[in-house]
Formats: structure tokens, C-alpha cells, sequence
């Protein structure tokens, strides 16, 4: 800063003003390079929460998508094969809908027929739907969820929002 | 009686608030000694009415008082006491009350901290400091109201939710989250009260520094106790979810962070006058953004609390102060003049720039992927979330980035520098980086992004250090003594530059240990049956039995495993699921041998004790204990640099005392 006479002050000024054009543009490439990867990052890792009549409907993008599907475990469809593919059962929902689940996890302690499961995977082409997570809903009253057919899927989902395995609580 | 008492306190605080509030910016408009006299007395007593509520309910919980409302949602005979007392932040309405506590000693003691402050800009501050204050106690006398009259007075209550009865760290995480949060109020008004008065000088931009400092210690460590609790607790095995509420903690997290960089360059440099209070702006709108997503049920993710009222209007508030940052920035940023240019790029200002926007960045992506399902719900009626492998991909290369930057920023010099300058700078940590690199690949690390991890840490270690014992070893060339180079260099007028290197040392560690626990561990579900074995990492694992235990408050199952390492008995590990009376639905709890090396997790999946056999997770995960060690080391950190100077002692000395040691009169 030493130069500061009054002749230096106009190239200096120019230069500045140039730089901070520099940076303006440097700024709004960075800012659309970021939007890009973004709204690329937010696209292919969408998680959708369906009930099985909304899994139907959504027909062939159900394939390969992330999936988090809702719904009552119907009775009778349990079955614990001890092989490698482990739990197999049907998901049902009110409107009807129903969707065979192949489980590769461990199910959790509250596990059964006739209660509103979340699992999270995705629809084969042969129509089941492969799940390596299974989660028995925890409402924020902390009790297991309706035992009915006219559970409201979207909401039983919701219950699981950010639900690891078991993950519950925290204020 | 007592929720008469309650309700009364509340009323008394809301309008102890809503009177500051009035006659702060009275006392700024007219800058009348008086009225700022006023208005701290006001400031006071809104405090100790807060306080007189708080105690008046944790005594209501103690004595199990079940004609108050909230205790009769909350509490129960069959807890412990200290259960009892945890109680009062575990649900909405207390959690809210709690939070006017931690408001009321904010205030107390920033306006303490500012009762000789000029008169221009303080009482500012403190009108904006009131007006919160009186959002929240309207929210506690309204909405979320405690002291509810309860008839008839019933028997028991259900007891507290049982996930906050099953750790310890429940005592301390919330009250540190709730410092850490609350505490951005302060700098908020702090800047506020800059912008309004049109002005950041330098005794401002230190009140500013501190106050930001001390509720960013305590964020530091509520986030990562929230994860340790988390992973203590709920049994999946991991610490970090990119859950909402977990974003909710570290997006204020990240702006805070950059602020306290931003304004060590205002300080130095008299620049970024307006981006630092910006940023401080920021912090504090995130805050009430992450209390509206915890409070409101939007997100009804088992993580918050249940849906109530309160949420919309939280949300006027957040619309209220957003419309009031905004437009408070527009109108005065331009007062806050830069003294000088920013100069060129490669210089440690340079860097100091690229770090705060590498965080603004960070904040941006939480922030989108956060309230991306919000939006899309809103507008489409959609429901989705953004799943965790965006929240993944976009962290790591920011996270390593950072970690990059804490190496080379400080490594290179203030102002504009010559090419070999640079190199000697920039060349020597090098080698650190490289040996660090080494070590992960004979360790076995092949994910790119840890050996960016590790290679960016050892030269980020290597520079903390060197910069860490600079001054020492310049006392020592010096010829001074080890006792007292170490006294006056790294914790004397050097302490808040040693606080802030000890703090990157702590980032350093964390990211190098997060990057290695989340790539290089092991994990395995396996249903095994009595006597049966599974051999995970170094590990076997025998099941020998289910047994029930019985305890005052709860049932559980708890599982007997066998560890051996190799022929050595580790001995027996004993995760459970605990059953408590108010609910149907069991809890596990895992349980954790940490090592210096590696946690080995065993979390109860589903167990039969009929049949005898056991659904068990079993985790092998590196590093992990050295996240919370880091923690630590961070915390104390930002405890260092926060400490003042002392004062001038110069002033004040008499003649018959001897003359202080050359050190104090530097230290002032």
C-alpha cells in the first residue's frame, strides 16, 4: 500500500474491478456446477413411499427405484424359510393392493402377521419385491401401530422417516 | 396450586419480555443511560422468572405433583429421580420451558457482559434478544403450555419415553443441544444490533467472537453426543443418519463455523464486515428452522416430538425474523464498509474465503436434501425423502476438502508471497501426508475417498502441529525456559491461536475417523441358536443363553455372548431388549466393547427365549472411540480461545507492588 499517489489509484481500480468480475463468474460457474450435481445427487436418490396399490400403479419405475413400502403384513402369508432369502410375505394395503416381499433381513423383535410393516428395497422384474430392510414402525406415541386393514399407509411410513433398523427418539 | 403458580410465572416473563423489549429500543433510539438501566433490570427479571418456572417444575416432577399437566404426560412413580428431573426436557411442552431457562442466562449474563457497551448499538441487541425472548415465553403461556390444571388428579403418570430412560448421555446431550441452540440468540442480536446501529467496530466484533464461540462449544458437543447416544442406544450401529433432525443440528453447525473464520478475517483485516454478520443471521435462522422441524411434525420422523400447534407458529416467527434479516441486511450491509481489498488468492485470506464458502456449500446441500421432501409434499402431494446415498456423495468431497483446506490454509503465509516461500511452506507436510497415505494402504483402506481422507489429514496434522509448537520453539531459540515458553506461547496471549489449532487438530481427527468407521468396518445379521458361534473380523462370538431380569421399572431379555479373540476370552457381552410397563413395544440395547482400535456392537435384533434363539447384529467398527475423543479435544479448543485476556494490570498497580513479569503487561 505504499504506492498510494494519485496516479496509481486508476489502474489499480481497474484491475480491481476486473478481479472482482473474475470472482462474479468464477462465483456463478461454481454455483451452477453445484446446482447441477445437486438437483443430478437429489434425482437418482429419491426414496418413494408407497402402499402397495401406489407400487402397482407406478408399474415399471418401481423397477430398480428405491423403494419404501408401507403396509399391513397379510395373515396366513408369513413364511421363515431358514435358507438364504429369508422372510417371505405379503404386504396388503386397503385398497386391495398386495405385493409379495422377499426380506434378506433379520426381522425385528415386534415382527408378525397382521402388523404395519415398512420395507425398504426394490421390484424385481417377476414381481416381488426384494427388501433388505425391514422395519416394524414405531409411532411417536411409541405404541405398534393399528392392527387393521385401514392403517393409512402414507403415515405408517412416515412414522419411519429417517428410521434406521431401530432407531427411535432424540429430541 | 402449582399450575396457577406456573402459568403466573410464565404471564410475569412474558411481560418482563415484552416491556424490555420496548424500552431497549427505546433506550436505542434515544441512547438514555436510564432506560438501558431499565431494560437490564427487565432482561433480569425475565431470567429469574424463567428460572422460578423451570424450579417450579422440576419440583413438580420430583414430587410427582400429578396436577400439573405435564407431569401427568411425562411423569411416573417408578422411575428414578434422576429419570425425574431428565423429564423436564424429554417432551414437547417441557423441552420448550427448558428452553426459556437456557434463553433467561443467555440473556442474564450477555447483557451483563454488555452493561458498559456504548450506547449506540447495545440496547439494539438487546430489544431483538427480548423480542425472541418474548416468542418464547408466548409459545410456553400459549401453544406449549406446561402448567396445565389437570382434573382428576390421576393416580400415576406413564412415565417419560422409554428411550430417554436407557442411557445416561440423555442427561447431557439435550441441555448441551439446547446451550448450543438457544446460545445463537445472543450473536444474532449481537449482529443485529451492529446492522441497525449502522456499525462493527472492533469491541462489537470481539463481543461477537465470543458470544458465537461459546454456543458453537456447545453444538460441537451435543451433535456428537446426540450420535454417540445414538449409537449407544438405538441399536443399528451406526452414529449418523442424515436424519432431519440430526441436519437440523449441523446446518447451524456449519454456518457458525464459517462465521467464527469470517470474523477472525474481519478482525485482522477489517473485511467481510457484512458476510460475517450475515452468516451469524443465518445461524441463528437455521436454529428456529431446525426447531420448527422438530417441533411442528412435518417431519414425523420418530426423532421428534409429537405434532402439536406450536409448529405454525414457530414458523410465523422463523417467516418474521427471515423477513427482518433480509431486509435489515439490504438496508444497512452497505455501512459496513470493508477497510481494505481482499488481495490475492493464494494467501492464507485466500483460503479463509474458499473455507467459508466450501461451508456455506455444505449448509446448502443439507438444506436441500432436508427440505426437498417438504417442497415436493407441499406441491404435488408427493411423499418421498431424500435418501442417504445424496446426503453421502455430496458430504465426503466437501468434508476431505475441508480437511484439505485446515492444511494448506494455515500453512501458508499472511499476504502476498514469493514462489519459494510458497514451496517451503507447502512442500514439508507432504511427507506426513504421504506416510499417512502408507499406513491406510498397509492397513488395508482401498475406498479412494479415505486415502483422500488420510493423505489430506496427515498434511493436516503435520502443519496444526508445526504451527502449534511455532511459538515454543521460537521462545526456546530465544533462550527462555520450558515452563515458561510453554506458559506465555501457547497459553498466554498466544491462547486463542492455540485454541484454534487444537480445535483443527480435533476436525482433523474426526474426519479421518469417520471416513475410516464408515468404510472399513464389518457388519453381520445372524440368527444363532444356544451354543452356537459366528466369527466376525477378529472375533467369535458363542450365545450361551437368554435370561429375564427383573427391575424396578422394567422387564428385559438379556442375551449372554461369549467373546473369544482367537484363544483369548474377552469375556461375556450382554446385549438386552428392555420391556417397560407403558408400552407394548420392547427396546433394545445394544452394548459396545471400544478399544482404542475398534468398537465390537452387539445389538439384540429379536430374541426367543422359548426357543432360545437369537436375532443378533454384530458390528465390527474402527476408529469410532476416536470421534468422540476428537470431540473432546475440539470442545477444549474452542474452551481456550474463548477464555479473555487479562486485564490491563498496568493501571492498577501501586507503586509498592513490584512490577508484574513482562509476560502479564504482554498479555494485556
Amino acid at each position: 500500500m505504499s504506492g498510494g499517489e494519485q496516479v496509481l489509484i486508476p489502474p489499480v481500480a481497474r484491475a480491481k474491478k476486473r478481479g472482482r468480475w473474475f470472482l462474479i463468474g468464477a462465483l456463478a460457474v461454481a454455483a451452477s456446477a453445484f446446482a447441477l450435481i445437486t438437483a443430478g445427487g437429489i434425482g437418482k436418490n429419491l426414496v418413494y413411499y408407497w402402499g402397495p396399490t401406489e407400487l402397482h400403479a407406478a408399474g415399471d419405475k418401481a423397477v430398480g427405484a428405491t423403494i419404501r413400502l408401507g403396509g399391513l403384513v397379510a395373515p396366513g402369508s408369513l413364511k421363515n424359510n431358514s435358507g438364504a432369502s429369508g422372510l417371505e410375505f405379503d404386504v396388503i394395503d386397503r385398497q386391495g393392493g398386495r405385493v409379495h416381499v422377499r426380506s434378506t433381513s433379520v426381522p425385528p423383535q415386534m415382527f408378525r402377521e397382521k402388523i404395519g410393516v415398512v420395507v425398504e428395497g426394490t421390484m424385481t422384474r417377476d414381481g416381488w419385491f426384494e427388501s433388505n430392510r425391514l422395519m416394524v414402525s414405531h409411532s411417536n406415541e411409541y405404541r405398534v401401530p393399528s392392527e387393521d386393514a385401514r392403517v393409512d399407509v402414507q403415515k405408517l411410513i412416515k412414522s419411519t422417516d429417517g428410521l434406521e433398523p431401530e432407531k427411535a427418539a432424540k429430541p | 396450586m402449582t399450575p396457577l403458580l406456573g402459568r403466573s410465572l410464565v404471564l410475569v416473563s412474558l411481560l418482563l419480555a415484552g416491556a424490555g423489549a420496548v424500552t431497549a429500543f427505546a433506550a436505542g433510539r434515544s441512547r438514555s443511560a436510564v432506560l438501558w438501566m431499565w431494560t437490564r433490570r427487565l432482561i433480569y427479571g425475565f431470567a429469574a422468572a424463567m428460572g422460578a418456572a423451570n424450579l417450579l417444575m422440576i419440583t413438580a416432577l420430583l414430587r410427582h405433583d400429578f396436577s400439573v399437566g405435564y407431569v401427568a404426560h411425562v411423569g411416573s412413580r417408578l422411575v428414578p429421580d434422576w429419570v425425574s428431573v431428565v423429564s423436564l426436557w424429554s417432551s414437547l411442552e417441557g423441552s420448550i420451558l427448558f428452553w426459556g431457562l437456557v434463553l433467561g442466562a443467555y440473556l442474564a449474563a450477555a447483557t451483563h457482559a454488555q452493561r458498559d457497551a456504548p450506547l449506540e448499538s447495545a440496547p439494539y441487541s438487546a430489544g431483538v434478544w427480548m423480542v425472541c425472548a418474548a416468542f418464547f415465553a408466548l409459545l410456553i403461556a400459549g401453544p406449549a403450555q406446561p402448567f396445565n390444571t389437570v382434573s382428576p388428579v390421576p393416580a400415576d403418570g406413564p412415565g417419560p419415553n422409554p428411550l430417554l430412560q436407557n442411557h445416561v448421555l440423555m442427561i447431557i446431550h439435550p441441555p448441551c443441544l439446547y446451550l448450543g441452540y438457544v446460545g445463537m440468540t445472543i450473536p444474532f442480536g449481537l449482529a443485529c444490533g451492529a446492522l441497525l446501529s449502522g456499525r462493527l467496530g472492533r469491541d462489537q466484533l470481539l463481543a461477537l467472537r465470543r458470544w458465537l464461540l461459546l454456543p458453537w462449544i456447545f453444538l460441537t458437543m451435543a451433535i456428537v453426543l446426540g450420535g454417540w447416544w445414538a449409537y449407544e442406544v438405538l441399536g443399528w450401529g451406526g452414529y449418523w443418519a442424515w436424519d432431519p433432525v440430526e441436519n437440523a443440528s449441523f446446518m447451524p453447525w456449519l454456518t457458525a463455523t464459517a462465521a467464527l473464520h469470517s470474523a477472525l478475517l474481519t478482525e485482522r483485516r477489517g473485511v467481510l464486515k457484512g458476510w460475517t454478520t450475515t452468516l451469524v443471521l443465518a445461524t441463528f435462522l437455521l436454529t428456529i428452522l431446525g426447531t420448527f422441524m422438530t417441533r411442528s411434525g412435518v417431519f414425523n420422523s420418530v426423532h421428534s416430538f409429537t405434532q402439536s400447534a406450536i409448529g405454525p407458529t414457530i414458523l410465523v416467527f422463523l417467516s418474521a425474523a427471515l423477513l427482518f434479516s433480509v431486509g435489515l441486511l439490504a438496508a444497512r450491509i452497505d455501512r459496513l464498509s470493508a477497510d481494505e481489498g481482499l488481495g490475492p488468492a493464494m494467501t492464507r485470506e485466500g483460503m479463509f474465503l474458499v473455507n467459508n464458502l466450501l461451508f456455506v456449500l455444505f449448509t446448502f446441500t443439507v438444506l436441500i436434501g432436508t427440505v426437498f421432501p417438504l417442497v415436493v409434499e407441499a406441491l404435488r402431494d408427493l411423499q418421498m425423502s431424500v435418501g442417504r446415498p445424496f446426503f453421502d456423495r455430496m458430504s465426503v468431497p466437501i468434508g476431505v476438502s475441508l480437511l484439505f483446506l485446515l492444511g494448506v490454509g494455515p500453512a501458508l503465509p499472511w499476504g502476498r508471497s514469493s514462489p519459494a516461500e510458497m514451496r517451503r511452506a507447502l512442500l514439508p507436510p507432504l511427507a506426513s501426508g504421504l506416510v499417512l497415505l502408507a499406513v491406510g494402504l498397509v492397513m488395508g483402506v482401498r475406498a479412494y475417498w479415505t486415502l483422500a481422507a488420510l493423505a489430506c489429514g496427515g498434511y493436516a496434522a503435520h502443519v496444526t502441529l508445526v504451527e502449534l509448537v511455532r511459538p515454543l520453539r521460537q521462545r526456546f531459540a530465544r533462550g527462555e525456559a520450558f515452563a515458561r515458553a510453554a506458559s506465555d506461547g501457547l497459553l498466554g496471549r498466544a491462547r486463542r491461536r492455540t485454541g484454534g489449532y487444537v480445535a483443527h487438530a480435533g476436525f482433523t481427527l474426526i474426519v479421518i475417523g469417520i471416513a475410516v468407521s464408515s468404510t472399513m468396518g464389518e457388519s453381520r445379521e445372524v440368527v444363532l441358536r444356544q451354543g452356537e458361534s459366528v466369527a466376525v473380523g477378529r472375533y467369535q462370538l458363542t450365545f450361551l443363553g437368554l435370561e429375564e431380569k427383573s427391575e424396578p421399572h422394567r422387564q428385559a431379555t438379556v442375551a449372554n455372548v461369549a467373546v473369544y479373540q482367537g484363544e483369548r476370552n474377552l469375556g461375556t457381552m450382554t446385549p438386552r431388549m428392555n420391556r417397560y410397563a407403558a408400552m407394548r413395544e420392547p427396546v433394545g440395547t445394544p452394548t459396545v466393547r471400544t478399544t482404542l482400535r475398534e468398537d465390537l456392537y452387539l445389538s439384540i435384533m429379536n430374541a426367543d427365549p422359548e426357543k432360545q434363539t437369537l436375532g443378533l447384529l454384530v458390528r465390527v467398527n474402527p476408529m469410532v472411540v476416536w470421534l468422540w475423543i476428537a470431540t473432546g479435544i475440539m470442545a477444549l479448543g474452542g474452551v481456550m480461545a474463548l477464555i479473555p485476556r487479562r486485564r490491563p494490570v498496568v493501571a492498577t498497580v501501586s507503586a509498592s507492588v513490584p512490577v508484574a513479569p513482562p509476560g502479564a503487561a504482554a498479555a494485556s
